[in-house]
């Protein structure tokens, strides 16, 4: 099908419109001036500021350490509230739990983030990466569940009796079939799970205490007053990261994807 | 009957391999299966025939283990297998989606439930060896499920399930999946590999044909019961009900009034101003019951003069031909505007055939061609 | 037994991190603000007992919502910035979802990952980017200017219009996905019925494309417009002093102003109007599910 003049234009403004912001940071970012609008040189000492100050550093730490814990808590709460879910029959307040799974995705993250902070406070926990921890865990866990779930409902039962029938006990058919071929599902809940925690500010902002300062929280008071050098840098090099993780992604599942199609024909 | 015939059920001595007890599967409100007893023979092919929702996958998984009687109870090999989870049981199934795990290539699929019970690797490989060598899979050992054909999945699934050499296999619709041509062709090699391991099959489908071509016995079921148990000829010729002479293959059914007309014979009154039709039957009727004379198209003969010796004999006039090429099938009007169907081989080439539309013909049969059925 | 621990483990973290939190916040919303840590009373005690407890409860904050014309200008100016943004954002969202579908298959993939990708990089990062360009002697102006289509430089960064183009710039993947899912499935022999039975090209487009495209568009509205409504990050960055978002609102009451009750009044009554299009988009959804199968 050859695309109209009209669709071409579309396309092209739209994904101009999408990227050109981006990129227009992205080349500012090697601006020599302070003030960033206005461009005098290419420079890479915005880069050199940003790695040699302490606090950005501190908050990069505390942000990853936070996204790791949570988000792989989140898969294993996301997965087994997904296998509940589909796999559970029935079972008292299946309404709710299910309810449950669903609100925090449609909940504005500052009401989420409020109602976690009452509830530390009211428990008496110190805030800090442990409560952004785990208020984290429970919004992705969410997502994660929703990822997976929508895999598992797809998923050919039988699989799970075939395995049960030919002498596996139901943990082993779970480990042994269920989960090698939910995998890709958990993988993306997994890095959904990585990346919406990298990503909040909100919920961050509410739950943590004086003790840890997640990078958007850092980024965020910085901005407020308006652009910065080092926040153009640092942009950047989060964007670069993404990128890489993307075409890295798509590479390893593209390699996947030949190898299956070619995996058994050396044999014949 | 001859003494080297396989029929153990007619065997009174025989000790059944399974043995359904007064076996009763509510879902709910809903009964799938209906205080059933059936006795399943070592080595049989056992066919379970119905529509969907009859209750024949219900009977199969509560065989695998899958479901549990609401009442009642399985014996396999004399032991009462209810309690008894799906991974402990010797019994394997052949699932209708095949159910192959499609993240193990074919070698692992086989192997799978030969790893559960701890096979030393050498014993594994030869037991693998010989279920591909079974199911002619050789060269597919390395590729993924989804890298074969429909066929040769079959075959994946029916060789995993073999491995273990359990003493039942359950086959869930093990066809359905294929087309025409090569279901036909499977048939054959299905029978010919329960021959050769000497399993017990209990296959379910809702394909007469197929019953009717690789069964020792076939169950008819309909609405959690079963209608009739009996090899498959006994079904086709003696049916014991209209519903299973109809489910099976092609007949008329023609309803009148029972009266005895010797000790075997009776006669059935089937329409005013015809002469009654006379047929043989085991079933005794009290005078003037009503009842069904149910015979197939190709016992009916097709001519154009009243037979001299026919023991019934119809005129009608030619409503419709089919022809399937082998055989033609002639639906003729007869009294009352009733149809019937009968069939003929095509023995001679078309041009030459000697009836068409609107002819006048005499159809007729013998008084054992039909059975006459009570309801 | 395992079976009931795969339930009870993510339903326990669910009711101790989700449930019982809000229902803190229902509690504290019907509670008095009070000079005290924290800030808010009664404090439930045993010795009182529950009747006590409950007896001091009571709707004051949200009566002073009512009064304090802050509050109901906030939500009214949510609402409406939610809405023309999403009316903005589909705009601009169905000629992209429109010509993704008519690309050519071996585009689409590329396409879907285009417009995937800017949704996971950061999204502070993405809110930030529009700062430099539409500030006074941002990109934008410094183009227009250089241009000599405006004289003086436009006022656009701390104004609801720079809100509407960060919303519409962050929330439109949402929008194109939906739409575009639609619009894929739809058969273009359609199309060609209707110019074959006399319609024009835009008539065909407005009689067979747009109706058949309903249900994308709904879920795409729905999609940004929920989440929109309580957006804390884009009124704060790009919006100015004028700019009324409650998000925004129930922030500053409870870390500037301390006013968790009020804070908290601010929050149930947020979600009570939520409740609405979710129900709405829930619905949708379910009519999709059901048309398909």
């Amino acid at each position: 099908m050859r695309l109209s003049w009209f669709n071409i234009t579309s396309l092209t403004l739209g994904f101009a419109f999408l990227y050109l912001p981006m990129i227009i940071l992205v080349i500012y970012s090697f601006n020599e001036s302070r003030l960033v609008t206005v461009w005098t040189g290419f420079s890479t000492k915005w880069y050199g500021e940003l790695l040699s100050n302490q606090a950005f550093l501190d908050a990069a730490w505390v942000t990853l350490k936070v996204a790791v814990f949570s988000s792989t808590l989140a898969t294993v709460l996301g997965t087994l509230a997904a296998y509940a879910l589909v796999r559970g029959a029935r079972f008292p307040g299946r309404t709710l739990f299910s309810g449950m799974i669903y609100a925090p995705l449609v909940m504005p993250e500052v009401i989420t983030g409020l109602s976690l902070l009452l509830l530390f406070i009211g428990i008496g926990l110190d805030r800090g990466v442990l409560t952004i921890v785990l208020a984290h865990t429970t919004f992705s866990m969410c997502y994660v569940s929703v990822v997976v779930s929508s895999r598992l409902v797809s998923f050919d039962q039988s699989l799970e009796e075939a395995a049960l029938d030919l002498g596996c006990s139901p943990w082993d058919a779970f480990r042994l079939v269920t989960l090698p071929i939910i995998a890709p599902a958990v993988v993306s809940g997994w890095l959904l799970a990585f990346t919406l925690s990298l990503d909040d500010l909100v919920i961050a902002s509410f739950t943590t205490g004086p003790s840890a300062t997640t990078l958007p929280i850092k980024i965020f008071s910085a901005v407020r007053l308006g652009v910065s050098p080092e926040i153009n840098a640092l942009s950047t090099l989060m964007i670069a990261v993404v990128t890489l993780g993307v075409i890295i992604a798509s590479l390893i599942s593209k390699r996947n994807f030949v190898r299956e199609q070619h995996g058994g024909e050396g044999r014949h | 009957m001859p003494e080297n015939v396989f029929a153990p059920w007619t065997d009174p001595g025989a000790e059944p391999l399974i043995r359904f007890r007064n076996v009763t599967k509510r879902f709910g409100d809903f009964t799938a299966v209906r205080d059933l007893t059936l006795d399943i023979y070592e080595h049989e092919f056992f066919a379970l025939l119905g529509p969907s929702g009859c209750g024949k996958t219900t009977m199969m998984r509560m065989l695998a283990g899958f479901e549990t009687p609401s009442s009642g109870h399985i014996e396999l090999a004399g032991q009462n297998i209810v309690p008894v989870p799906p991974n402990k049981r010797a019994v394997n199934m052949m699932f209708q989606s095949y159910a192959l795990f499609p993240h193990l290539n074919v070698w692992d699929n086989i192997a799978f439930g030969l790893k559960r019970d701890g096979m030393p690797k050498d014993a594994l490989r030869e037991r693998v060896a010989e279920m591909l060598k079974l199911t002619h899979l050789e060269r597919f050992a390395r590729r993924k499920p989804h890298q074969i054909s429909g066929g040769q999945r079959q075959r994946v699934a029916l060789a995993r399930s073999l491995a273990k050499a359990p003493k039942l296999l359950l086959l869930d619709e093990p066809m359905g999946a294929l087309d025409k041509k090569l279901r036909q062709e499977t048939q054959f090699e299905l029978m010919d590999i329960q021959e050769k391991t000497g399993t017990t099959f209990v296959i379910v489908t809702h394909d007469q044909e197929e019953a009717m071509t690789v069964a020792s016995r076939v169950a008819v079921m309909d609405e959690g019961e079963l209608i009739q148990v009996a090899t498959p000829s006994a079904i086709y010729e003696a049916p014991n009900c209209v519903y299973v002479a109809d489910f099976i293959g092609d007949v008329n059914i023609i309803e009148g009034a029972a009266h005895r007309a010797s000790e075997k014979h009776y006669t059935l009154h089937w329409a005013d101003g015809q002469a009654p039709l006379v047929a043989a039957s085991e079933m005794t009727f009290s005078p003037a019951q009503k009842a069904f004379l149910a015979i197939r198209p190709e016992k009916v003969l097709v001519t154009a003069d009243r037979p001299a010796d026919a023991e019934n004999a119809i005129q009608g006039r030619i409503h419709d031909i089919a022809y399937l090429g082998n055989i033609s099938t002639y639906h003729v009007e007869v009294a009352g505007g009733r149809l019937l169907k009968a069939q003929t081989a095509n023995t001679r080439r078309i041009e030459n055939r000697g009836f068409t539309w609107e002819n006048r013909v005499w159809l007729s049969w013998d008084a054992t061609a039909g059975v006459l059925l009570e309801r | 037994m395992r079976r009931v621990l795969i339930i009870i483990v993510p339903y326990l973290w669910l009711l101790a991190l989700f449930l019982i939190p809000f229902a803190i916040v229902l509690k504290i919303s019907l509670s008095d603000v009070a000079m005290a840590r924290p800030p808010y009373l009664p404090q439930f005690s045993w010795e009182d007992g529950l009747g006590a407890f409950l007896s001091q409860l009571d709707f004051e904050n949200f009566t002073f919502l009512t009064t304090d014309d802050l509050y109901w200008k906030a939500y009214l100016s949510s609402l409406q910035i939610a809405a023309t943004s999403t009316l903005l954002t589909l705009l601009v969202g169905y000629p992209i979802a429109y010509a993704m579908a008519r690309a050519p298959d071996e585009w689409r993939a590329t396409l879907m990952m285009l417009v995937i990708l800017p949704f996971w990089t950061s999204f502070l990062i993405r809110v930030y980017s529009w700062m430099g360009i539409l500030s006074q002697e941002g990109y934008l102006n410094q183009l227009l200017l250089g241009l000599g289509v405006i004289s003086e430089p436009l006022i656009i960064l701390n104004t609801k219009v720079a809100v509407y183009i960060g919303i519409v710039y962050t929330y439109i993947p949402f929008m194109i996905l939906p739409i575009y899912a639609a619009l894929h499935r739809l058969d273009s022999s359609l199309i060609e019925a209707a110019e074959d039975l006399g319609c024009s090209r835009a008539k065909a487009f407005w009689l067979v494309t747009v109706p058949l495209s309903r249900n994308g568009i709904i879920a795409g509205c729905f999609l940004v417009f929920i989440p929109t409504l309580g957006e804390f990050v884009i009124p704060s960055l790009l919006g100015g002093s004028g700019t009324l978002m409650i998000g925004k609102v129930l922030w500053e009451e409870f870390f500037n102003n301390r006013g968790w009750p009020i804070a908290s009044a601010v929050a149930v009554v947020l979600v009570l109007i939520l409740i609405i299009p979710i129900v709405l988009f829930q619905q949708n959804q379910q009519k999709q599910n059901e048309a398909q199968s």
